[in-house]
């Protein structure tokens, strides 16, 4: 691989320092084993899936 | 109607537009305090999709039905005005024609806005979303798939010969009084969340509902694609996951007989 140039090492130590700052929030995650919870939040994951992935919808911003 | 009116009334210092706060209180009613309350227990389900891993739960609320409207979808809309701004529920017309207010009220799949509250204040009421749907919030069901169904019927009129005089396809009388008790649904989908066949199967039965509205369209002289509606229903899931349990008719907020709609179906299907 070439050798990267300034502005590209610029734009890749932003995105690591973004995934080092994610570290520090709260986590507020569901356990593994409340079905319910998992269940509603894979129903709303392919209810939105699928209203992005409608022809209608161009970009989201 | 108009002439009717006296000039006085007319003239009355009346504002021309109400603002919202004022219709927003109809369910609220003003009386005497001078009368003895009576107090009622409205136990409602709650669930709140930001915090999933919370498990549901039933919320009572005491409401004076002296000072609440006689319907349900008022005791509601007071809870929500006066108690408890977070109760969150679909409403829109308060009069039977929008079916957004469909819900499980003391065990029986209705609409709020048609649902008397009863006066016997010893016993407490349990309003439910519609059963057997996924739940967006407290009484809100998700009825996506619901209007998936409904859309695979094609509910609207195709045809391919132009009407002979280019103006609207006409009907004779006796062709329209057969749409009469299919055209008057909804689709508030209480007869369906009320139908232990489509509890199981819904993914593939397609309820009592949709079927009414697939027999509009079956039954409308106008419509040329009979043949071909026919064949999309001809199959095990469908229609015929229908075993004439007659939840639907018994339900229905509207008074109409979804369990003849699909019996007529039935027999279109087999001759």
């Amino acid at each position: 691989m070439a050798r990267l140039s300034g502005l590209q090492r610029e734009v890749l130590s932003l995105y690591r320092q973004c995934l080092r700052e994610i570290r520090k929030k709260p986590v507020r995650s569901v356990s593994k084993k409340d079905f319910g919870a998992v269940e509603y939040l894979l129903r709303k994951g392919h209810r939105q899936l699928e209203m992005y992935a409608s022809p209608g919808i161009r970009n989201i911003r | 109607m108009a002439s009717l009116r006296t000039t006085s009334r007319l003239f009355a210092a009346r504002p021309m537009f109400r603002p919202a706060t004022f219709a927003r209180s109809y369910a609220t009613v003003d009386t005497n305090s001078s009368e003895q309350p009576k107090m009622k227990t409205f136990k409602i389900y709650r669930w709140n999709p930001d915090q999933p891993s919370e498990k549901p739960q039933m919320q009572s609320y005491d409401l004076d039905l002296n000072k609440t409207g006689p319907m349900m979808l008022d005791a509601l809309i007071r809870i929500k005005n006066e108690l408890d701004p977070t109760l969150t529920f679909r409403r829109s017309c308060r009069e039977g024609i929008c079916g957004s207010c469909a819900m499980n009220i003391d065990g029986v799949n209705t609409l709020a806005c048609l649902c008397r509250i009863p006066t016997e204040t010893s016993q407490e009421s349990r309003i439910y979303p519609l059963p057997h749907t996924y739940v967006v919030k407290d009484l809100v069901p998700d009825l996506t798939h619901f209007y998936k169904q409904y859309k695979s019927i094609k509910p609207y009129l195709q045809r391919d010969t132009p009407s002979p005089d280019g103006l609207e396809y006409r009907q004779s009388p006796e062709d329209r009084k057969k749409l009469d008790g299919l055209y008057e649904c909804i689709l508030c989908a209480c007869c369906s969340t009320s139908c232990p066949s489509y509890w199981w199967n819904s993914e593939e039965y397609l309820g009592p509902a949709i079927l009414l509205q697939s027999y509009r369209w079956l039954a409308d002289s106008r419509d040329e694609k009979t043949a071909e509606r026919k064949q999309a229903l001809d199959n095990s899931m469908s229609v015929y996951r229908c075993h004439t349990i007659l939840n639907c008719t018994r339900t229905c907020p509207k008074g109409l007989n979804p369990g003849r709609a699909i019996a007529e179906v039935k027999k279109m299907l087999a001759t």
